[in-house]
């Protein structure tokens, strides 16, 4: 009897410590995916950043060129209908963990890098415009916006592929189901990115 | 100042290693230049950022460092401007010298020349000290005893994987210049200092051969340019 007793109070203790060190154990992973999806959400945040500062450049320049080309008209309002698209498509946390509000972010970015390159190209034929300082300093401060844009894409990348492995691995897929964590969703490596409109001079 | 290109002779490196030290002195932002040889087929924006992100040139909270990189058989120049740096040398900025100062007289091969006046250009836009930085402050929500536990164990740490790796780095380049280490005045490894915050920064730094920056973060900011 007391034998029995003792067992249990044995048992008890034992089961007791294994659920502690079992909560302990969730809680750090759990901070710990925490901390990565925060980080995720932060790149993300610097992505929507440089995008927007490709935005904001762009009633400047549209401008600029067409003090210099009136006739390409066509172009340049192409440049402001995919600019006008692009910021109406907001790259917020929510979209982070939505692969097809990604694919939407993703598509009217491309769209809008599209319509630059092809201003760009117009601009070739322009010598008068090419060499105004005004459009050289516009074209350089795109040509590291893109830069930039390419820069920020890949760490935001590079933090999704730490957090999804995060929660991927087994042990941490436990906790990660409680506690509704989910993966994110990655920056596709564009074509078009990877060939920023690059102007030489 | 690297010349692993060979285009600058002994004394002309001499000088602008002087002249960047001082000027840095003066002002606090720290400059890098850096004379390849050739990219070796990598596209030059990609070389740029990745060597930034290794390097940190610059304050770790002013973010204030610039790099200038030449690759001598592409004819090609990069400028990496940190974050902090900006507004004062926006991408336009940037290319301007490259374009305006580094272009004509490289192309008369007079290249300390040319690298001289960009340095010039560069500081001349760096904004004046101001008060010195603060002592780092790390605000982690840990009492100082914790602090020092956690550093003693890491230091223990280090020491113990710098054993285990036998040290060294992947990249064969290594970017030395007097005065730079002794800035801080300190005694702890590089890896403290370039790492990033506390415990992330393997990937980041590590290896090096002694250099040590102060963590200055870039975003891509900066131009290109050949001549």
């Amino acid at each position: 009897m007391k034998h029995v007793v003792l067992l249990l109070v044995l048992l008890l203790l034992v089961g007791g410590l294994v659920a502690v060190v079992g909560v302990v154990w969730g809680i750090g992973v759990n901070n710990a995916l925490v901390r990565a999806e925060q980080d995720v959400n932060e790149k993300g945040a610097q992505v929507q950043n440089v995008y927007q500062r490709r935005a904001d450049l762009i009633p400047n320049l549209v401008e600029t060129v067409r003090g210099f080309a009136t006739q390409e008209r066509t172009v340049l309002t192409e440049v402001t209908q995919a600019r006008a698209r692009a910021t109406g498509v907001q790259l917020t946390p929510e979209a982070l963990n939505d692969p097809k509000a990604m694919e939407r972010f993703q598509a009217a970015q491309q769209q809008l890098s599209g319509a630059l390159s092809r201003l760009l190209v117009t601009v070739e034929r322009y010598p008068d415009l090419k060499s105004n300082q005004n459009f050289l300093a516009l074209q350089s401060q795109l040509e590291g916006t893109e830069n930039r844009i390419v820069v920020e894409r890949r760490r935001y990348n590079e933090a999704v592929r730490e957090y999804n492995t995060r929660l991927s691995l087994f042990p941490h897929r436990i906790v990660a189901s409680f506690a509704g964590f989910k993966p994110k969703a990655y920056f596709e490596a564009a074509p078009d990115a990877a060939t920023a409109p690059k102007v030489k001079f | 100042m690297n010349d692993y290109a060979g285009l600058l002779d002994a004394a002309a490196r001499q000088r602008l290693e002087s002249k960047l030290a001082a000027r840095e002195a003066a002002t606090g932002v720290q400059m890098v230049v850096a004379l390849f040889p050739s990219l070796e087929g990598e596209s030059l924006e990609d070389f740029g950022i990745r060597l930034a992100e290794r390097w940190r040139v610059g304050d770790k909270r002013l973010d204030n460092g610039v790099i200038l990189l030449v690759f001598a058989r592409e004819r090609r120049v990069r400028m990496e401007v940190g974050y902090g740096l900006e507004p004062e040398l926006p991408d336009a900025i940037a290319a301007q010298i490259i374009r305006e100062t580094i272009g004509p007289r490289f192309r008369e091969q007079r290249y300390a020349a040319g690298l001289e006046a960009a340095v010039d250009a560069v500081y001349a836009r760096a904004p004046a000290r101001g008060a010195p930085p603060a002592p780092p402050q790390r605000t982690f929500g840990m009492s100082p005893w914790t602090l020092g536990a956690l550093a003693l164990f890491g230091i223990v740490g280090f020491i113990l994987l710098r054993e285990a790796m036998g040290g060294g780095g992947r990249h064969g380049y290594t970017a030395t210049r007097q005065g730079w280490t002794s800035r801080r005045g300190s005694v702890l490894p590089p890896i403290w200092w370039g790492g990033g915050g506390w415990g992330g920064g393997g990937s980041s730094s590590g290896g090096g051969g002694g250099f040590s920056a102060g963590g200055g973060s870039f975003g891509g900011g900066g131009a290109s340019g050949e001549w």
